[in-house]
């Protein structure tokens, strides 16, 4: 018993140190994105770096000010938020039937929406924003929410097929047997247990859309987003600009994440604790 | 839960509906003042004073010109002024109105140049904007390894390399530096700098002996150059960190250094080959496609464009160059005070040779840069035999010019029919 | 189970929205792949593509990338799920972390990266703060082809391997408790467990994860742009270079069609290995 008792002390011990070491790969990088964020130009370009910052907000104050960012920050979670609820209406459905049933053309649909993903998207953006134009879909949120949902699609669908796929389907039988019919199992049963499934979907969506830059800047001229309206600069702006820029950026998505993180777990049921 | 979650939906989609309605600027679409401050000062210093809103938007090539084809091709438009290089409109003439009658309002634009604007047809396709050129800059720290005798305003390419090699020895690495990566403009100092100095051509002799020479020496310079130099696009970032000392670049690209540490650096021209100095301007000009849903506001936006004060304004926020004769008030940014007397030193110099931008290409503008660089690749980074190289990429040059039918520019000689590459 | 209709009728919506907003464009520019200029079909494009000096490198390139990064990733993302499984305290918090190079656009990513390997960077400035280096070394210069590979390996590593971990997160927690504990009193170790009951149970959602990362591997651009400008070129660089510097769309269109040609390739090999059943599983 003691021997079980000290190799369990062991692992566990062994399991802190190696999420230890997880976090720091996973924040170093990020620490130096606000390091640099938050110094002086000053800094960011002298040698040998600094490490810790300067709390310089010159950088940062020359975004926050800049004409036209609330606007297109609105812009961006409007265009999210669309291409979050139209990825998941259409691909939730789809996933579902892909995990349920066999049917003529299950492939070809699986590889077709994986295509959308595998072809290069500016391609494709000549001919989608003549569509556009012609349509009146043209530099709107929706027109552009439409575009980013082809991308995230893919998220959607292969995410909720594989999450209905490791469903017992038992599981489903047993609620029709208990007087429930199809659409009553699947919302009472089968939802709450794939909704990690559909919170991981949404965060795709999300991000997606957040950091798509081709389709937003030839797509939305009035109403461009954060993205296209900082980003296509950015590269090309001085490097302490490019940090502030990149951390301004970075901060709502991941506000969006942390929003969302805790639906990534089962909530109850078959799953652990 | 669901009707709280649909609540900001319908209102989202309420938005999307509105925002279809309202709007009236006119739309300036640019691939020119991209970076931030640049695209900042335009709208708040450049253009407040036009009479009507301007929504001034930059973007990269890529977007600009996918946009642009878009709305020529659905035949219906929100673009009102295009902002772009010579290169950027040189692809697309059919798609841009006839500017030939348009009123200045009095402003004399450089025939040259208005010249360049009707890119090899009868109209005047761009007005020309503003001009920029290439120079070097150097760090003080780099002076003092200056070769003995040698006058930083009038260099040659063997003091420099000779330069280079002592900074390269003297300091623990190699400090020259080129903009060789891939936004970087290596192309135009080969096709404008490089190969005019040495062959007086920038086409006809590609694969003469003088230009084996020009590639021998750019080859030598190279071996004393930052091999960092493939990821630089803008040369004043390593000025400024101070990986780079001396180093050649566009003026507007070279500014933040200028400006940032004025007292650090020195411009001056680009060195000179056997043949002359060459040096070739950089024309970014104004166009209106065919598709303006405002022919009359994109027309008196150009107008204002090319008045005196607003010329000066724009030279104050992108570092380009007035097109029109105007006196420069005093108050100028550190950058444009000393990229200008370079300016004036390269172009004024005894054996300076201008040289043009590429001209008659159309579509085949990208393909006739990729072959300066392929051969620098080739040559310089890979090491492959520079004879070989040059008779390979003559061939590609040969029939690009052949299909574009384009007839020689400065400092080449004048053709009939499209320019030979001998 | 009832009604043929059904499956159709549920994926009607996404396949309608599919053919609308990507089979329309998408046959647009396959068309520019195979068309010649007199309007019949040709392979001179594929042909020009294929001549071309770099076309090689970049298909090297590109499939090297994904297969040094890929595997990598996956057995990462495997031990960081069942990490943050195993974690009683902060699990919510650990999770977080984990997935935040999520919210990191590829641009922004290849801007950090830069500045660690750049050579004012920080892995300079901490090599000569510890004095292991008196001057700055240049570690992406043209000449290191492989420094500038790895450095792409680990910024890739770094930034894509949150989006196998998400899903991998989500279907672990499908797989009862129940399964493992059973396997325990039997005797089995923990790598036992793994093998033989988590990772056979998890099958579908490694196989959408592998899938999905293999895919948008192939599709790696704006981090080796960032890090390795021309010095390491990839498909999709080139493609872009086609399309917007040379403004061949034939030629674009045609490394498109390749990078899809692949992409679907293995697509169709993951899903035969890792086939999944119907209703599967338990």
């Amino acid at each position: 018993m003691t021997d079980t008792a000290t190799i369990r002390q062991r692992g566990r011990r062994l399991t802190q140190a190696a999420v230890v070491l997880l976090c720091g790969w996973v924040l170093g990088p990020i620490y130096l994105l606000v390091l640099n964020a938050f110094s002086a130009p000053d800094a960011v370009t002298g040698f040998p770096k600094r490490w810790l910052p300067g709390f310089d907000l010159h950088s940062l104050r020359m975004f926050v000010e800049f004409q036209g960012v609330a606007e297109a920050l609105w812009n961006s979670v409007l265009v999210a938020t669309l291409t979050m609820i139209l990825s998941i209406a259409l691909g939730a459905p789809a996933g579902y039937a892909l995990s349920r049933f066999d049917f003529r053309g299950k492939t070809a649909f699986r590889v077709l929406v994986l295509m959308t993903r595998a072809f290069p998207l500016p391609l494709l953006a000549l001919p989608l924003a003549v569509m556009f134009i012609r349509v009146g879909l043209d530099d709107t949120p929706l027109g552009l929410a439409l575009v980013h949902t082809t991308l995230a699609l893919p998220f959607a669908v292969l995410i909720t097929f594989s999450l209905f796929s490791g469903l017992p389907v038992e599981l489903e039988e047993a609620a029709w047997t208990l007087g429930c019919n199809r659409a009553q199992a699947f919302r009472k049963v089968i939802l709450p247990l794939v909704l990690p499934g559909i919170a991981a979907s949404a965060i795709f969506a999300f991000v997606i859309s957040w950091n798509e830059v081709f389709a937003a800047s030839v797509l939305t001229v009035q109403h461009r987003t954060l993205t296209a309206f900082l980003l296509t600069s950015l590269d090309v702006s001085p490097l302490p600009l490019k940090f502030a820029g990149g951390f301004v950026l970075v901060l709502p998505a991941l506000i969006f994440i942390f929003a969302v993180r805790k639906y990534l777990f089962a909530m109850w049921g078959i799953a652990n604790r | 839960m669901f009707s709280r979650r649909i609540a900001p939906l319908v209102m989202g989609v309420a938005t999307v509906l509105a925002a279809s309605v309202a709007q009236a600027d006119v739309l300036f679409w640019s691939t020119q003042a991209k970076p931030i401050e640049e695209t900042q000062a335009m709208r708040t210093n450049v253009l407040k004073g036009f009479d009507g809103k301007v929504d001034y938007q930059a973007n990269d090539g890529g977007p600009w010109l996918t946009r642009l084809q878009a709305e020529l091709k659905a035949g219906k438009g929100s673009i009102d002024v295009l902002g772009g290089l010579h290169g950027d409109f040189s692809t697309l003439p059919e798609g841009l109105t006839d500017l030939s009658a348009l009123d200045l309002g009095g402003a004399k634009v450089n025939p040259g140049f208005m010249a360049l604007g009707k890119l090899g047809t009868g109209e005047q396709k761009y007005i020309p904007w503003m001009q920029a050129t290439y120079i070097m800059v150097a760090n003080k720290k780099a002076l003092p390894y200056l070769p003995a005798g040698a006058d930083i305003n009038a260099l040659t390419y063997d003091q420099l390399i000779a330069w280079a090699k002592t900074l390269d020895e003297k300091t623990g690495g190699p400090k020259m530096g080129l903009p060789a990566g891939p936004k970087g403009l290596l192309h135009r100092f080969l096709q404008g700098y490089l190969y005019p100095s040495f062959t007086h051509s920038m086409v006809t002799k590609f694969e003469s002996p003088e230009a084996v020479t020009a590639w021998t020496k750019l080859k030598e310079l190279w071996t004393y150059t930052n091999p960092a130099s493939t990821n630089y696009a803008f040369m004043q970032e390593p000025l400024l960190t101070g990986a780079v000392w001396v180093a050649f670049d566009h003026t507007a690209r070279l500014a933040d250094a200028l400006n940032k540490k004025p007292d650090d650096f020195v411009a001056f021209p680009a060195p000179a080959g056997p043949d002359g100095r060459g040096f070739m301007p950089v024309i970014a000009g104004l166009a209106i496609p065919k598709t303006a849903p405002d022919m009359a506001k994109a027309k008196a936006l150009i107008k204002y464009m090319l008045q005196p004060s607003t010329q000066v304004a724009t030279l104050k926020a992108t570092n380009f160059f007035p097109v029109i004769d105007v006196t420069l008030p005093a108050d100028m940014p550190a950058s444009v005070r000393a990229s200008g007397a370079a300016i004036a030193k390269m172009s004024g110099a005894k054996d300076a040779l201008p040289a043009l931008l590429p001209m008659g290409l159309g579509q085949l503008g990208g393909q006739f840069n990729q072959v300066y660089i392929d051969s620098f690749q080739r040559i310089v980074l890979n090491g492959q035999p520079i004879k070989q190289v040059l008779s390979d990429e003559a061939n590609t040059l040969r029939a690009i010019m052949k299909k574009a039918d384009a007839p020689c520019w400065a400092p080449d000689a004048p053709s009939k029919g499209a320019c030979p590459v001998e | 189970m009832p009604s043929r209709g059904l499956p159709y009728l549920l994926l009607m919506p996404a396949a309608i929205f599919l053919a609308v907003f990507f089979l329309y464009p998408f046959t647009l520019v396959a068309w520019e792949a195979f068309s010649g200029a007199d309007g019949g079909l040709t392979l001179a494009h594929f042909a020009t593509m294929a001549g071309n000096w770099k076309f090689s490198s970049a298909l090297e390139n590109t499939l090297l990338l994904a297969i040094a990064v890929v595997p990598i990733q996956t057995a990462m993302a495997l031990a960081m799920a069942v990490l943050v499984t195993k974690i009683q305290r902060g699990r919510d918090v650990v999770l977080y972390i984990f997935t935040i190079p999520l919210g990191i656009s590829d641009l922004a990513a290849g801007l950090i990266w830069f500045a660690i390997f750049d050579q004012t960077g920080f892995l300079n400035s901490a090599l000569h703060t510890l004095g292991v280096v008196k001057e700055p070394v240049i570690w992406l210069g043209y000449q290191n082809r492989w420094v500038i590979f790895l450095a792409v390996m680990l910024a890739e590593i770094w930034r894509a391997t949150a989006i196998m971990l998400v899903i991998l997160v989500a279907g672990l927690g499908l797989i009862p408790k129940e399964y493992s504990e059973a396997a325990e009193v039997f005797g089995a170790g923990p790598w036992q467990r793994f093998r033989r009951v988590t990772l056979p149970l998890l099958r579908p959602s490694l196989q959408t994860a592998l899938i999905l990362r293999t895919i948008l591997a192939f599709e790696v651009f704006a981090v080796v742009y960032a890090l390795g400008g021309n010095n390491l070129p990839i498909l999709m660089g080139q493609t872009f270079h086609w399309q917007f510097d040379l403004q061949d769309y034939h030629v674009a269109a045609a490394l498109a069609m390749v990078i899809l040609g692949i992409s679907i390739g293995f697509t169709l090999v993951l899903l035969r290995v890792l086939r999944v059943p119907k209703g599967a599983g338990i």
